[in-house]
């Protein structure tokens, strides 16, 4: 697998999806917020947590019309495969690629813990190596987690099985206690916790190393 | 000229930052505060003749986000 991560001013787990991705076995490429292209021939772009452009305007909003962006919206349409995490959820729904929003968390505290995750789906590239009602522990570290669909989006999510992850115990008011959502053809996912950040046992918890493992099976199989 | 754009959350999504104004309002005694919502003014300095037609679509590419927000637009 070749993936790319993107890197704003104000990415700051950048490294660690690198990381993590590397880990997975796969060859990754940091691309810059004003390169216009992404590199030839990659599978896989990561869209990191931080704080890019400081959360100016709304987080994500400055980023999702960085020159990158644009690429990257035309890798998702040609049915390439994206991952968001954190602010790179965020970032996904500024877009477009994703539905809803980000809110301020209802408890209005910026909440670093590691939360419980039940696998929604396990129907998508991301999620294959779990299965189906499978408790993970993995990481949050969010402001602005608090996903807002519409209720006929929600029905709609529901009917097309696009709920990757749930909170066990919701942490931040979130509709549905969706942690992360795909798009209608799952191969963007968009979450806030960090599976990048349960990716070692010098972690804590290595329950994110699934996903990585699972996304390199994919291409190893395609 | 100047355009000011006035953002908001839509009637229906919670904004837990105005509720926060809100509790903080009724503990300093202010009674009957019923509902607080929070929005964003952005002011433009733009240059002369400038639309508000290009200032909406500012508003829809950028500025709001219009799956949680509402805006309203003016000018001069």
């Amino acid at each position: 697998m070749k993936a790319a991560v993107i890197v704003f001013p104000g990415s700051n787990c950048d490294r660690d999806l690198a990381v993590a991705f590397e880990q997975a076995g796969a060859d990754v490429t940091m691309v810059w917020h004003k390169d216009t292209a992404l590199p030839e021939g990659i599978d896989m772009v990561g869209v990191p947590g931080g704080f890019s452009f400081g959360d100016y305007l709304r987080c994500g909003a400055i980023a999702a019309n960085s020159p990158i962006c644009q690429s990257l919206i035309k890798h998702a349409e040609r049915g390439g495969y994206a991952l968001g995490v954190c602010n790179g959820f965020q970032i996904l729904t500024e877009t477009g690629l994703l539905p809803g929003a980000l809110r301020r968390n209802a408890g209005l505290k910026y909440i670093c813990r590691t939360v419980g995750l039940e696998v929604a789906s396990a129907d998508t590239a991301f999620t294959s190596g779990y299965s189906k009602g499978d408790v993970v522990n993995v990481p949050i570290a969010h402001h602005d987690g608090n996903y807002f669909v519409t209720d006929e989006k929600l029905a709609q999510l529901r009917d097309e099985d696009r709920i990757a992850f749930t909170y066990t115990d919701n942490p931040n008011g979130s509709v549905a206690d969706i942690a992360g959502v795909v798009s209608k053809n799952r191969r963007v996912l968009g979450m806030m916790p960090h599976p990048e950040r349960a990716a070692d046992t010098g972690h804590g918890g290595t329950d994110g190393v699934a996903m990585f493992r699972a996304l390199m099976d994919q291409f190893a199989t395609a | 000229m100047k355009a000011r754009v006035y953002v908001m959350l839509k009637n229906g999504v919670l904004d837990p930052q105005g509720e926060a104004v809100r509790h903080a309002l009724g503990s300093l005694g202010f009674d009957g505060v019923e509902g607080v919502r929070q929005g964003k003014v952005i002011e433009l300095d733009l240059a002369e003749g400038s639309t508000e037609a290009t200032v909406t679509e500012m508003c829809e590419k950028l500025l709001a986000n219009t799956v949680i927000e509402s805006y309203r637009v003016e000018m001069g």
